[in-house]
């Protein structure tokens, strides 16, 4: 590990200001150091938030969540709130890394993750996301659990977050605070980025840029799922996630909000599934018609191929649940 | 820098790059916690911090100055097991013993977080999970052992669950 500076923050606005070049916020640490022992993230400054008071749920006025960004995962799943009204969250939390690892992790340094990539993780290869314009290795290479969406010539990464995927599905809100002491409220559909030409630059934070909370909209009519489809049985990423919200009334879907892991560079949503299902009478032939529309663009890597089925298998699976339609 | 491990203070100057389990074992001398993967892959290195189990390997040791550190040293001593200890020996909860004490920290913690109400990934009911055994190993899967003694310690662990309750 390269050494660093290290400066402890008492408040997001002394935080947002001990920002000078090459540094970065450590929350729980379970990511940036990961990478740091590798050299892959090499901060000259580490500014600790991890004891800023961020670390509570509030209800708003509105019927909504506000989440603290040092929220640790753990205590995120285990809300009585989120297992009752946004029991998607508290199950993709619970489907990621170990408990450990949720006690440490926060709320806002999993949004941030980065990816999981073979090639990102070996500094010994080329990979355009660590090292800009060097190539990609796994266009090519060992792309098993890379995606199928949205990637580009430069980077097929997937985003490896469980929460993040069920908060897109949520339609959260990332609030942030700027160095120049500007607040910022970002949709998640708007926070993550394409890889495009610069897959190093994953989102539309500015350098220095805290989050200090996520807000949860009132919570959303209907049924609720989370399922993770794995190498294993625990403790391991995703190589297909679902998280879906749906409701039915009088015989037809009402509203219906899908958000997906493991396919793309970002938790993955894409409209076209929603409109193929909002209005019709929950059927198989429906349903068929919903995974076709998430997987029109899908391309596969060689290794990879085998997301495209399993993607579509999954999500026709959730919506039988959801419906309580029979298979 | 000043830390508080199983009750005792420290006054140490590591490096500032040092993980809270190099801390421990290079510069405390406390050597029962493990190194196994020292990425988060393993959980040899659980220890409980404010009554929390993390993985010591993952954070900084200049982060929990002002934190209580218990490690397995401070659960029990040779001569005076704590009960998960004493439960681990009686099963035979382990072969070549590497992965013990992140095991046994690590299930301290678990059952804390079963008394708090917390479910996981396997209860169907999030409310209000049994500690089955099905839930233990789920549970317990950030710590891998490589002698697979997994059975007995699942027994280990549902013994000292069972007294508790
Ligand atoms: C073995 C292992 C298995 C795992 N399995 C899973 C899994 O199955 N599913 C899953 O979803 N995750 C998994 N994870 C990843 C884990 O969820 C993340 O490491 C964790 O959520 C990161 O949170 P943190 O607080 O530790 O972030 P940190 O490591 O502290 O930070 C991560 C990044 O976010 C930035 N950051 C942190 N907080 C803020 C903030 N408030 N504002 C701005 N920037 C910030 C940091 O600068 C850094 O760049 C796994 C991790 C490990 C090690
Ligand atoms: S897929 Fe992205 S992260 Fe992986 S090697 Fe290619 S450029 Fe790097
Ligand atoms: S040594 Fe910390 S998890 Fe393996
Ligand atoms: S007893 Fe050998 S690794 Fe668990």
């Amino acid at each position: 590990m390269k050494t660093f500076d290290y400066a402890k923050a008492d408040s997001p606005e002394a935080a947002v200001a001990a920002v000078g070049t090459g540094t970065k916020f450590i929350a729980g640490g379970t990511n940036l150091l990961d990478l740091m022992k590798l050299q892959i993230e090499t901060p000259d400054k580490l500014v600790d938030i991890s004891r800023l008071d961020l670390a509570q749920i509030e209800e708003r006025e509105d019927g909504g969540l506000t989440i603290g960004a040092l929220v640790p995962n753990s205590d995120l799943a285990a809300d009585p709130r989120v297992v009752e009204h946004y029991a998607v969250l508290s199950r993709a939390l619970l489907a990621g890394a170990s408990g450990q690892l949720r006690n440490k992790a926060s709320t806002g340094g999993n949004l941030l993750q980065r990816t999981r990539c073979y090639y990102f993780y070996d500094t010994a290869m080329p990979c355009n996301k660590r090292e800009p314009g060097t190539g990609c290795s796994a266009i090519g290479g060992f792309n098993r659990i890379l995606a199928v969406l949205g990637t580009s010539e430069q980077c097929i990464a997937t985003h490896p977050s469980d929460m993040a995927v069920a908060m897109r599905a949520l339609d959260a809100t990332i609030v942030t605070l700027k160095a120049d002491g500007d607040r910022r409220r970002i949709s998640i559909h708007e926070f993550y980025r394409l890889p495009g030409d610069t897959p190093e630059i994953e989102t539309v934070l500015e350098p220095g840029e805290l989050i200090t909370h996520v807000e949860l909209p009132a919570p959303p009519k209907g049924n609720q799922i989370y399922r993770k489809v794995r190498d294993r049985a625990s403790y391991a990423f995703a190589l297909v996630s679902v998280a879906g919200v749906l409701s039915v009334e009088d015989g037809k879907i009402a509203s219906a909000s899908f958000a997906f892991g493991g396919l793309g560079p970002m938790p993955w949503r894409d409209a076209a599934v929603e409109a193929a299902l909002v209005g019709k009478a929950p059927s198989d032939a429906v349903f068929e018609a919903a995974a076709t529309a998430l997987l029109a663009d899908a391309k596969g890597y060689g290794s990879n191929d085998f997301k495209i089925p399993l993607a579509r298998r999954v999500l026709i699976a959730c919506l039988r649940d959801l419906t309580g339609a029979a298979s | 820098m000043h830390f508080t491990i199983n009750g005792q203070s420290h006054e140490v100057e590591p490096d500032i790059r040092t993980s809270l389990l190099d801390l421990l074992r290079e510069h405390v001398g406390l050597t029962g916690s493990k190194k196994g993967c020292d990425h988060g892959q393993c959980g040899a290195c659980t220890v409980l911090i404010n009554g929390r189990r993390v993985n010591s390997c993952l954070t900084l040791a200049v982060m929990h100055q002002d934190d209580d550190i218990t490690t397995i040293e401070g659960l029990g001593t040779p001569d005076n097991l704590s009960p998960m200890q004493a439960a681990f020996v009686k099963h035979d909860g382990y072969q070549c013993g590497y992965c013990t004490p992140g095991q046994i920290c690590s299930a301290m913690g678990m059952l804390d977080e079963v008394k708090k109400g917390w479910g996981s990934h396997v209860s169907k009911d999030l409310t209000n999970p049994e500690l089955t055994d099905e839930e233990i190993s789920e549970r317990m899967s950030g710590n891998i052992c490589r002698c697979s003694a997994y059975p007995n310690i699942v027994d280990a662990i549902r013994e000292v669950a069972g007294a508790d309750a």
